[in-house]
């Protein structure tokens, strides 16, 4: 060995320069990248504990069995959270069964050709067109054509048109059909993921055993992937519960002070005849055959009111109305979903919002309160999602 | 009883399922086209009345005015303050994460931080709106009114911010993935030069990962286009040329949220300014989308 190899030899053994200041660097930007994580978790925190302490003591059993009312003190969300359960249900069990298919379709099924990528990419496009679109597309297609049918299908038998005009314009059906289409990219996501991960064996097994294609993957492959199609669901369902864009276009009311379903003593009208939009008869001199199926007050068109008793059977001139008070059955028969379908609605973010716009401080409060509600369970349904995908992970091993 | 197992002879149910499958998936192009047909067929007979040289290059929206004027550059401009002010703020935060995460984090604190950090982009946008208009707007004024600016109650600067914040997530969470993506062997040849982990990666990883970060930043920028209640909440409705983010400003979707907030006559002018600003915002995002998308094959086709 020369001399000026050792030289080199104990140039390399001796710590090159200026190491101390690189590790250093290396360790300063773990704290950066910790304030940077806590300032985003911290916004989590901050942001529900502003809450609670704007709206936390406005949270009372009262605030849930209330109106929305002008005056603060007595203002709740029972309009509210009884439409958002409603539309959410309507949601659901559109948005559960086709994004499922069609995410097992996507899988199992899809031949590789170009009817498939368009579908691919109309599913990944789907997934980041902004909320208020599909708000438009709803207000084009059903409050404006489906919920006027007479405009457009005047040839149809106007038992349908009239079936049409109930079910659609600004509904709740509307809401939820709006509602499903937008989750609808998350469940077929979720879904395709789940059944990826199930092994290729367990589909070879059952075809092996004389399986057809729908039969193994109905009784073998959708059973190993419900858990991830679930949470899917659930991070899906929790979005639409959130979700107000929307639900503001296609006219979900800011202030509604009734429900879509009848409580047993809830006061109900039954209006005679097809009305014109101020409430008269569109032919005054019509009548109908109706009878009457509880104790009550008829208001004719003139606004002189009768008196009249169950099962009486009268002739009464369009543009009366049949008031009387609901019962139990009245109650029951009101959870048809075709007639709950088609009544008008507000959901929780509506309402949180339109307390929002409101300058006084007191609705501001009741609007921190419904925050507090609204963030709670969508809080609590994304955390079950990401919990039962973390028990997923862990359990299934194949 | 004999069976011709070679005969290939679909049963009726499974022909049915077939179709029911196939039907559910092609609902998805049937959406797409719904949306696309409304909002391109209702602009149509918007740009009938009004040119669309006026749309693009006038600075004045006033449609709701008696002499209304239709130019979208004021919400462009909304649109663009906010979501400029989102990407400065969730940009840093989101990459500062994603990096922690990918590169120093452990498998635990990862496997713990990322849902939860995840759970900032599933709290409602109504919230958040509130937040930024009762929370940050306040506790901003109160910065800035030492230093002179005197910041409304109404404005870009706060709904941006919170936006920002908003979307994290998704950068940090697609920027992390993309970044673990990358080999560790090229990690491990970068150690093996005696480079730090800090070294590697900012010269090693991010560079790799380049085409998924910025895939997953345009994703994030899109959201921010698209975002609609928070700036509608605390953003001020106001549209004008927007030069600062402290002044008040409407975006796009904040104007079409608020005409719909009246009453929404069918087939007047104004019913149908909103579908033309509805046919801007879907093109902004289907072409951030696109390029989002195209970014994030790239990363994976890379190795």
């Amino acid at each position: 060995m020369t001399a000026i190899d050792a030289q080199q030899v104990r140039d390399i053994t001796v710590h090159p320069p200026g190491l101390r200041v690189r590790r250093f660097k290396d360790s300063a930007f773990i704290v950066w990248g910790i304030v940077a994580t806590i300032i985003g978790l911290g916004t989590l925190v901050t942001l529900v504990s502003d809450l609670v302490h704007d709206g936390g003591h406005r949270l009372t059993l009262a605030f849930f069995s209330s109106f929305p009312s002008s005056e603060p003190a007595l203002a709740g969300i029972l309009s509210a959270w009884v439409g958002s359960l409603l539309v959410i249900f309507t949601t659901a069990i559109v948005a559960i069964p086709i994004g499922i298919l069609a995410g097992i379709y996507l899988e199992e099924y899809a031949p590789k050709n170009p009817v498939t990528s368009a579908i691919e990419i109309a599913v990944n496009n789907l997934a980041g067109v902004p909320s208020i679109l599909f708000g438009l597309m709803a207000v084009g297609i059903f409050v404006q054509f489906l919920g006027n049918p007479n405009r457009w299908f005047s040839f149809l038998p106007e038992g349908f048109r009239e079936a049409g005009a109930h079910l659609f314009g600004q509904s709740i059906l509307t809401a939820g059909i709006t509602l499903s289409l937008l989750i609808l990219p998350v469940i077929i996501v979720a879904t395709r993921e789940a059944v990826r991960g199930v092994p290729q064996e367990i589909r070879h097994a059952a075809l092996a055993v004389g399986a057809t294609k729908w039969q193994s993957t109905q009784h073998h492959v959708l059973p190993y992937a419900l858990p991830g199609v679930v949470t899917g669901v659930i991070i899906g369902v929790s979005r639409a519960l959130g979700e107000t864009a929307p639900l503001i276009m296609i006219g979900g009311l800011t202030f509604v002070a009734f429900l879509p379903i009848t409580r047993p003593g809830d006061a109900t009208f039954e209006t005679i005849g097809v009305l014109d939009e101020y409430g008269a008869a569109v032919d005054p001199a019509a009548t109908e055959r109706v009878t009457i199926h509880h104790d009550g007050v008829v208001v004719l068109p003139d606004f002189t009111e009768q008196q009249v008793q169950a099962g009486q059977v009268l002739d009464l001139p369009h543009g009366s109305t049949v008031q009387s008070v609901a019962d139990l059955g009245d109650a029951i028969v009101s959870w048809n979903p075709g007639h709950w379908f088609g009544q008008e609605f507000t959901v929780m973010p509506i309402q949180m919002f339109n307390w929002t716009s409101r300058p006084q401080a007191e609705f501001l409060e009741l609007a921190a309160a419904a925050g507090i509600v609204l963030l709670g369970i969508t809080l609590l349904m994304n955390g079950t999602a990401i919990y039962l995908r973390y028990r997923l992970r862990k359990s299934i091993k194949w | 009883m004999e069976r011709d197992f070679t005969k290939k002879k679909p049963r009726l149910a499974e022909r049915v399922m077939e179709g029911l499958l196939f039907a559910a998936a092609a609902a998805a192009i049937a959406i797409v086209l719904g949306i696309v047909y409304v909002v391109v067929s209702e602009s149509t007979k918007f740009f009938s009345h009004v040119s669309a040289i006026e749309f693009l290059t006038s600075t004045t929206w006033t449609p709701l005015f008696d002499n209304p004027q239709y130019g979208i550059a004021p919400l462009l401009t909304g649109t663009f303050m906010s979501t400029l002010v989102a990407l400065s703020v969730a940009v840093p935060l989101g990459l500062l994460v994603a990096i922690y995460l990918s590169e120093f984090a452990g498998p635990r604190t990862r496997e713990t931080i990322k849902p939860t950090l995840e759970l900032l982009a599933a709290v409602p946008t109504v919230v958040y709106g509130y937040f930024a208009l009762l929370f940050v707007t306040p506790l901003l004024q109160g910065w800035l009114r030492p230093l002179g600016i005197e910041l409304p109650s109404f404005n870009l600067l706060s709904a941006g911010i919170v936006m920002g914040l908003m979307i994290i997530p998704y950068i940090a969470s697609l920027s992390e993935d993309a970044m673990r993506a990358v080999p560790r062997s090229m990690r491990e040849g970068s150690y093996a030069m005696g480079a730090t982990r800090l070294e590697t990666a900012f010269r090693v990883v991010v560079p790799a990962a380049v085409s998924g970060v910025v895939g997953a930043v345009i994703l994030g920028m899109s959201r921010a286009i698209g975002e609609t209640m928070i700036v509608v909440v605390a953003g001020g409705q106001l549209p004008q040329m927007v030069t600062s983010p402290a002044e008040q400003g409407a975006t796009v979707t904040a104007f079409i949220a608020q005409v719909a907030l009246g009453d929404l006559p069918f087939g007047t002018l104004e019913y149908n300014s909103i579908f033309a600003a509805g046919l801007a915002l879907l093109v902004l995002t289907l072409m951030f989308n696109f390029l989002a998308f195209w970014l994030q094959r790239r990363y994976r086709e890379a190795y």
